[in-house]
């Protein structure tokens, strides 16, 4: 599945909600399943740091992609970081640096990635295309 | 509520009380951060720059001579508010950080030597936490923290304990940003006295809630910020003894401070003057005295009862679910609660309270080390204000029990 096939999926899923609340629910629901992070990738460079809540970013390659992998000490924020997963990880650092990411404003949660919010995420988006320009330059 | 005050006049005016977030009634109960603005004090800002907007202390011409008096009437006007013996001992800031910056400097640079020290508490808000660290940088000074028990009470014996010979300035927290505590901070001026030790209260979180007299204090330095007692953002006011004021050095240059410049030497101004370098904000010095105008005329004593209430109303409707952890139980607190249910974050919590159309402040509240204390990140910060209803306070608990419920 490419970037924004799987963009459009996230959408798709999001337009069943008419309500916030349900998608909050949702969101929450999503932060709760979302893996937790390795505990030796919790280290204080994997870690961005929010005024308002934490986001722990790991990155690693397998074959020409990037895996990552995120965790959040707040949960609506693992929630989306579940979102921005699903559709980053497992692309090559081309496709990543190409992509433009269109679904989070689409859903309705656009104010979670202003710079006003401070809750991590805005610094996580930045962070992965950092390190897919890394990889690129050290393939 | 058994008040004298006519809540349903007051709110009509704060024009922004009436408006909608999300399409659902404002709940404003973030007063701790900033408080709203009466009607009242928008239009002293209008008044000035429509009526009598020059520049201040220097002109020959009319409406310098307006301007002039308007800004030193509301000297006095503060003067009078916190019971300062003269108005030379009012300066005019752009808030408490600044003020508490000034003597950081001021007074650190002209009385601290290596190895003095300076006594805070465990509950200090930034803005008398970080002015201390760059003096402690500049001067190689020794920062010393009073601790507080479980309720959020100073604990006194360990103050005593902490004075020492080489105390050189006690600098507290009148009442806490985060916890509400309300500290002895008459107890602590007597026994820093007894030692000869001045002491700097931020009275940030005070004057909008209780009635300060400096000089029944004996507090050495006052300070505190218009913007969180119904005046304007960008003034704040430092009150200091005058003996204290006339032995410091400016903080600022500039002019206005000065009496006479040469290239070899330069004479300072006159208290207040010399502490106010550049053109002071006489917009905001004149709707910083309506805004205290405003609060006298409804009485702080009613306006601090009124508030006991809701305090105590809502901690009593907070506590019927569960899981509540309130941060702050001193026996003396003012409208201010910090809490979180289970371990929910306050982030989403707050998010949510959000959607609901409450308006509360989540995080750390810039008193990181007190969190630390606390062995937490952040709290949910509900603060009350005298235009706050016990209606407001059942919207507030129905939505932090919503919003429990989804986690």
């Amino acid at each position: 599945m490419t970037i924004n096939e799987a963009q459009d999926q996230v959408i798709e899923e999001f337009s069943e909600f008419s309500d916030w609340m349900d998608k909050y629910a949702y969101l929450i629901d999503l932060g709760n399943s979302l893996d937790p992070i390795d505990e030796k990738a919790k280290i204080p460079q994997n870690l961005i740091e929010g005024c308002q809540s934490r986001v722990w970013l790991n990155a690693e390659t397998q074959d020409d992609k990037i895996i990552f992998t995120a965790e959040s000490d707040a949960v609506i924020v693992k929630g989306i970081i579940s979102l921005l997963i699903r559709v980053m990880s497992g692309h090559t650092p081309d496709e990543i640096l190409d992509s433009d990411l269109y679904f989070i404003d689409q859903i309705g949660l656009k104010e979670h990635l202003s710079p006003t919010r401070a809750n991590g995420l805005l610094s996580m988006v930045k962070q992965i295309k950092l390190y897919a320009l890394a990889f690129k330059a050290k393939a | 509520m058994d008040t004298t005050l006519d809540i349903a006049a007051i709110r009509a005016d704060f024009p922004i009380l009436s408006r909608t977030v999300y399409d659902r009634p404002l709940v404003y109960l973030d007063n701790a951060a900033t408080s709203q603005k009466p009607r009242c004090v928008v239009e002293a800002i209008e008044r000035v720059y429509y009526n009598q907007n020059a520049n201040i202390h220097r002109g020959v011409h009319y409406l310098s001579q307006v301007a002039t008096e308007a800004h030193e009437e509301a000297r006095q006007t503060v003067q009078a508010f916190i019971n300062a013996v003269t108005s030379r001992e009012i300066i005019f800031t752009r808030g408490t950080t600044e003020a508490i910056n000034l003597i950081a400097t001021s007074f650190g640079e002209t009385f601290c030597s290596e190895g003095d020290e300076i006594l805070i508490t465990g509950m200090e808000h930034h803005a008398n936490i970080v002015p201390w660290q760059l003096l402690r940088d500049r001067k190689g000074i020794v920062l010393k923290v009073i601790p507080f028990n479980e309720k959020g009470e100073l604990d006194m014996e360990a103050f005593s304990k902490l004075i020492s010979p080489k105390t050189k300035l006690v600098s507290v927290a009148h009442i806490s940003n985060v916890l509400g505590t309300v500290n002895p901070v008459a107890k602590i001026i007597a026994e820093a006295h007894a030692c000869n030790i001045p002491v700097l209260v931020d009275g940030a979180q005070a004057v909008s809630h209780m009635a300060v007299d400096v000089q029944a204090l004996d507090a050495d330095f006052y300070v505190f910020s218009g913007h969180k007692m119904y005046g304007p953002n960008g003034i704040g006011v430092l009150y200091g003894k005058e003996k204290w004021l006339e032995q410091l050095p400016p903080y600022h240059g500039g002019g206005e401070m000065i009496a006479t410049v040469t290239y070899e030497k330069t004479t300072y101004a006159e208290l207040p003057f010399k502490f106010e370098a550049g053109t002071p904000d006489y917009v905001g010095s004149v709707a910083l005295a309506e805004a205290i105008r405003y609060m006298q005329k409804l009485g702080l004593k009613a306006i601090g009862d009124y508030e006991n209430q809701l305090l105590q109303y809502a901690t009593g409707q907070l506590m019927k679910i569960g899981g509540m952890r309130i941060f702050g139980t001193a026996a003396e607190k003012a409208s201010v609660i910090s809490f979180l249910v289970r371990d929910i974050h306050h982030f989403d919590m707050g998010t949510l309270l959000d959607k609901l159309g409450i308006a509360v402040r989540t995080g750390h509240h810039c008193a990181m080390p007190l969190m630390h204390t606390l062995g937490i990140e952040g709290t949910i910060r509900a603060s009350f204000a005298f235009y706050n209803t016990k209606e407001e306070i059942d919207a507030l608990v129905a939505a932090v029990d919503r919003v429990q419920k989804m986690f």
